[in-house]
């Protein structure tokens, strides 16, 4: 079976929702029947096939060719199957993601991968504010699978993080891990200001020195026996994060936020 | 049946179902992570008094091990699954935490997960931290020379206790050379401990005693001083036995590494004093394994 694939005629002035056409909701529809589901558009809605091209017939696998920054939620919920983007992904990007694999091979926008829950989430490209973070309002973002960046994470990255691992090759904007509740992400690039900021357990693995608030105290030099298995659980990632050089276990660990649990590390490259 | 002159016994070793587990321990160096899984193990010769049967499996390369540090790795086997759990943390608890540089990891990932840091945690005092990676969860607790790490749990399997050889020979020196040279041998098979002291016990056992409070005693039998005034199972020229107790998490293991440890001693053979191979068994009425001595090295 070939890859049910989206290929877009044209791009819309207005957002579209495509939360419609996540794998598990696709599960056992004729490609008639995908072509009729009415997708949101501003206010008004189009049916998919006015909006695609669409061919194939594998709805676990699904591309989506010419992919726009205006195209939102997509692969929401995904259970199982994977989703490639062709292009630009819109916000709320693989949101609540339960299961199954998203590669986007251009940015993607604000809340990737907020609220995700497990899976693997690629975006070569780079990825907007609030990435794996909680929708507003919400007190718990991302609460496990791993997130793959490219490219720059734009600010509040893993704003409310529970859990999950968040692996970002380029710079970080402000506010990386703030208010994170528990989990780890690592930062091969630079790192923006207030770092951690209200953070309350879990890890931030930086490359690079960062500017740490005051309400993050030096707890000296260490060679720290997870991180080998940390690196290891890489390896099978198609990442810088795999390559065997850049693994190390030698940190300067920098506790906090202590203006909060402070039981959270910063832990830098040594 | 008869091998390079020793006389193998038409008869049968009596096994019993037991729980175990494997965990591994790694520290800085071999040295080090020898030292915590020697006294992790120590004082578990038999569940009669010791509450756990415990040994060194083997030693294992850093390209082996969860961190990539030398390590090695011990099996714990006991009666409940309630014993084991409690044998399991309290000496991770009292031999690992506190060795200097280990780590503990779980040695089976499959069957029922049981406690190995998880609740060892708490030694953290709230400064525990806790990483879930590969769906495996490790505590890092905050201790004096940096941090322990730990695997939360570990596999829980069925196993099989008890298995046995006896080896009868013309002098108590010559027993244990042959033993010493089958223990060389069994340890480097998988799957299996032989709990007692070096791997050889002198003093095997039968069920009941003249003094009703114990419920095992000195199997009169076997004792070579004793042959004029008991019923022995021993000819004149026998000067010695001693036993080679096997636990393994199979009755496969236990097969394997009865067959090359039986054949470690009949290598020696009549020539060095070995006359015979037996086995312990209550009738087979006790234990549902049995492990006949002919059958395994036919």
């Amino acid at each position: 079976m070939s890859a049910l694939t989206f290929t877009v005629k044209q791009e819309t002035a207005q957002r579209v929702d495509m939360s419609p056409l996540s794998c598990q909701l696709l599960k056992g529809k004729s490609l008639p029947e995908i072509a009729a589901i009415e997708l949101q558009n501003g206010k008004r809605k189009l049916r998919a096939d006015e909006l695609f091209e669409i061919s194939g017939s594998n709805t676990q696998q699904i591309i989506i060719k010419n992919s726009f920054a205006k195209l939102d939620f997509i692969a929401k919920d995904l259970q199982d199957g994977s989703v490639a983007v062709e292009g630009e992904a819109g916000a709320y990007l693989a949101m609540g993601m339960k299961s199954g694999s998203v590669t986007v091979h251009g940015n993607a926008g604000l809340y990737a991968a907020c609220e995700m829950k497990n899976g693997l989430l690629t975006i070569n490209g780079n990825a907007g504010d609030f990435l794996g973070a909680a929708l507003p309002g919400n007190k718990q973002g991302m609460k496990g699978g791993t997130i793959i960046v490219k490219g720059n994470a734009g600010q509040r990255a893993g704003d409310h993080m529970r859990r999950g691992t968040m692996l970002i090759e380029g710079n970080a904007g402000d506010y990386c891990g703030s208010r994170m509740i528990a989990g780890t992400i690592a930062v091969m690039g630079s790192t923006g200001r207030f770092l951690g900021y209200a953070m309350q357990r879990g890890t931030l693995l930086l490359w690079q020195q960062p500017t740490l608030s005051a309400t993050f105290n030096d707890c000296g030099s260490h060679t720290l026996a997870f991180l080998p298995i940390l690196f290891k659980s890489f390896a099978k990632l198609d990442s810088k994060f795999a390559d065997s050089t850049e693994a190390f276990d030698r940190v300067q660990r920098f506790g906090g936020d202590m203006a909060e649990k402070g039981r959270a590390e910063v832990l830098v490259k040594l | 049946m008869i091998i390079n002159g020793v006389s193998i016994d038409a008869t049968f070793a009596e096994a019993f179902p037991m729980k175990a587990t494997r965990a591994i321990i790694t520290a800085q160096n071999e040295k080090w992570a020898m030292i915590s899984a020697q006294a992790m193990t120590g004082f578990a010769t038999s569940v009669i008094a010791c509450g756990c049967e415990a040994g060194i499996e083997r030693v294992l390369d850093p390209s082996e091990t969860p961190d990539g540090r030398p390590g090695v790795s011990v099996l714990i086997f006991a009666m409940g699954g309630k014993g084991l759990a409690k044998q399991l943390e309290t000496r991770a608890g009292q031999c690992v935490l506190t060795s200097p540089t280990s780590a503990l990891f779980a040695g089976i990932d499959d069957g029922l997960q049981i406690p190995l840091g998880k609740n060892l945690r708490y030694f953290g005092d709230g400064f525990q931290t806790s990483k879930k990676i590969d769906g495996k969860r490790y505590w890092r607790v905050p201790v004096m020379d940096g941090e322990f790490l730990t695997e939360a749990t570990t596999g829980r399997v069925d196993a099989v206790g008890g298995g046995n050889f006896l080896v009868l020979a013309e002098s108590q020196h010559q027993a244990l050379a042959a033993c010493e040279a089958a223990i060389i041998e069994m340890k480097k098979m998988p799957n299996v401990i032989m709990p007692f002291p070096g791997g050889v016990v002198r003093s095997g056992s039968k069920v009941g005693s003249k003094y009703p409070a114990l419920g095992a005693s000195t199997n009169d039998a076997f004792c070579p001083t004793l042959k004029g005034i008991t019923q022995t199972d021993l000819s004149p020229e026998i000067e010695s036995v001693m036993e080679i107790v096997i636990d393994g998490l199979t009755k496969e293991d236990i097969d394997n590494a009865m067959r090359v440890g039986i054949q470690a001693v009949c290598d020696l053979g009549a020539a060095n004093g070995i006359k015979r191979i037996s086995a312990g068994n209550y009738g087979g009425k006790l234990g549902p394994f049995h492990f006949h001595l002919q059958e395994i090295m036919a």
